[in-house]
């Protein structure tokens, strides 16, 4: 077996997400080595390339595409590089993280090696067997591929924490070779045009990632009031998130959305405040460690996954707890 | 120029669902089934931009069983002009259903194809992204902001991704997929569910389509997942910074 990771980095680094699908890879069997796919242009790709060659024991093969047509994230371009790398590489698997860039460009490039990819990977039974949550996480499908290679997945970051890594100075690393773009197919390449991305740099814990989470829902009642939420990540060193409504309210960004359609998150510690527990949301959080929730209707589904619950007004509980919490260390 | 919208009829968002014994799958007789939300979504915006003058037809598309016609029936009530329904068994995977899409692509040649950016019952999130490469179109997908020019042939759109709010420009033809926030899909009013009845409805089969139905996953079980242990309800703030600190050793 052999697997393509496509990798996602980032000033000059490998993504943290990129890396569980990695850990994913490296569980699928025991002889699979691992190919490392990352694309972009300028020094940054380069500075990632090495980054990744030496510091990540299991990859051991780096692949870079080193165009403009890959500067910025689009489907059109990156699911054409994949067909081209399957078709020089014959993998078994292609793997990337089921985050907004690897869900809206894989399926694209199943679809052209006509495949059916499996969306969402939370378990590996075996070489060919995956589990995957459906019904916004209500129900838990066992699915068998059984087509043509590659079997391609995305994979369900929180689902495959990445280890603490031990750098190995073993002689020889994986190589970095240039993947060559001369035969790169430009159909619908260039139909397609990146404009803009407009997103708030906070300087708090990625949502993604974050060990504590702090949730504001719609009882927050207002953008202003969020801010006691946000008030109280900083104090946690605690990343921000909000429910559906929260976001269709207008308080906060989409990309604080925890949920089935917004992020999974599952850090150590989720602090719901003013969150009812839709099912949607549940589907986004309930793989939490330690869930706390704070609700003024002691009926509220939230209380049913939470392991400590506080039936109160959060605009008292908030304020005693900004009061009374110790300083993050 | 013309849209084509492809809806899906699935379990209802708002019903809990239940696994079937045998574990075969999720039960789905005498459950009250409707429209995918995020297919409604599509629709809505088809139905906004054919009111706003920029097209001039709206093709509601659906595949499955004979009471997928249903789903058909909400979607022309909704305002769509006709439908299409290719029957066929339930449970398509989505690459079978970009098969299907891209060759009625070819017989009705729309200028945009809207979809659902998922299914609230498999959550797979792939069809829309695999018919835009069937076809070679660009792709805008979880939009929640759409706007159409005209002169250029060109589809400004907004999509929600993880670090964001992402602006693409995509020539047309194009794929949109749909996230929550592009609309509010409007409810179909009782007299335009009495006129969607005379509305026509195409019928196709696969096999008239010259589209081979296969799978290359086969669901080997579906399962509750694992409950969480029953949590405790505690009095007080105090107690609450206790428990992380002493018992959940989480701050």
């Amino acid at each position: 077996a052999s697997t393509l990771v496509l990798a996602e980095h980032e000033g000059g680094s490998i993504k943290a997400q990129s890396l569980s699908a990695v850990v994913a890879a490296n569980s699928l069997s025991q002889d699979n080595p691992i190919s490392l796919l990352l694309a972009g242009s300028g020094s940054s790709l380069h500075q990632a390339a090495e980054k990744a060659a030496t510091s990540h024991p299991y990859i051991s093969q780096v692949l870079v595409a080193d165009s403009e047509k890959f500067a910025y994230p689009l489907a059109e371009p990156w699911a054409k590089l994949i067909q081209l790398v399957q078709l020089k590489g014959d993998y078994s698997y292609v793997i990337a993280t089921s985050d907004s860039f690897g869900k809206n460009i894989l399926p694209r490039a199943a679809a052209l090696l006509d495949v059916s990819p499996v969306t969402d990977v939370v378990d590996i039974n075996g070489p060919h067997q995956f589990i995957r949550p459906i019904y916004a996480g209500n129900a838990l499908c066992t699915v068998q591929y059984t087509g043509v290679n590659p079997c391609m997945l995305t994979v369900r970051s929180t689902s495959f924490p990445v280890p603490p890594i031990s750098v190995d100075s073993k002689s020889g690393g994986p190589s970095i070779s240039e993947v060559d773009l001369s035969t790169l197919d430009e159909d619908s390449v260039g139909k397609s045009r990146f404009m803009k991305l407009s997103s708030q740099d906070t300087g708090r814990p990625d949502l993604g990632s974050a060990k504590i989470v702090v949730t504001g829902g719609r009882a927050l009642k207002s953008a202003e009031n969020f801010k006691m939420i946000e008030k109280l990540a900083e104090k946690l060193g605690a990343a921000v998130g909000a429910t559906r409504a929260a976001v269709d309210a207008g308080f906060v960004p989409n990309e604080l959305q925890v949920g089935q359609t917004g992020k999974i998150v599952a850090p150590e510690l989720y602090m719901a405040f003013g969150v009812s527990g839709a099912i949607q949301h549940l589907a986004g959080m309930k793989d939490s460690k330690i869930i706390v929730a704070v609700n003024k209707d002691s009926d509220a589904p939230i209380f049913q996954v939470a392991d400590y619950g506080l039936v109160g007004d959060l605009f008292e509980v908030i304020p005693e707890l900004l009061e009374k919490l110790p300083e993050k260390k | 120029m013309k849209i084509m919208v492809a809806v899906k009829r699935v379990v209802d968002y708002a019903v809990k669902i239940r696994i079937k014994p045998d574990k075969s799958g999720v039960e789905t007789q005498n459950v009250k089934m409707s429209m995918n939300p995020f297919c409604e979504i599509a629709l809505e915006e088809a139905l906004k931009i054919k009111e706003s003058g920029l097209a001039k037809e709206v093709v509601a598309v659906t595949m499955g069983p004979s009471n997928c016609v249903d789903t058909l029936r909400t979607g022309l009530a909704m305002g769509a002009d006709r439908g299409i329904h290719v029957e066929a068994a339930p449970d398509l995977v989505p690459l079978s259903v970009a098969k299907v899409l891209k060759k009625l692509v070819e017989v009705e040649n729309p200028g945009l194809l809207l979809l659902g950016k998922q299914a609230i019952d498999d959550d797979c999130n792939q069809t829309g992204q695999m018919i835009a490469g069937l076809l070679g179109w660009p792709q805008g997908t979880f939009a929640s902001k759409v706007v159409l020019d005209k002169e250029k042939q060109v589809a400004t759109v907004d999509r929600e991704v993880d670090g964001g709010l992402e602006t693409l420009c995509l020539d047309l033809p194009a794929v949109i997929t749909t996230d929550l926030r592009l609309n509010q899909p409007r409810y179909a009013t009782l007299p335009n569910i009495m006129k969607a009845k005379s509305k026509p409805i195409k019928k196709y089969t696969p096999e008239e389509l010259n589209v081979e139905i296969k799978s290359d996953l086969e669901v080997v079980q579906v399962t509750e997942p694992p409950k969480r242990k029953v949590g405790v309800i505690l009095s007080s703030v105090d107690e609450l910074i206790d428990k992380l600190k002493n018992e959940a050793h989480v701050i």
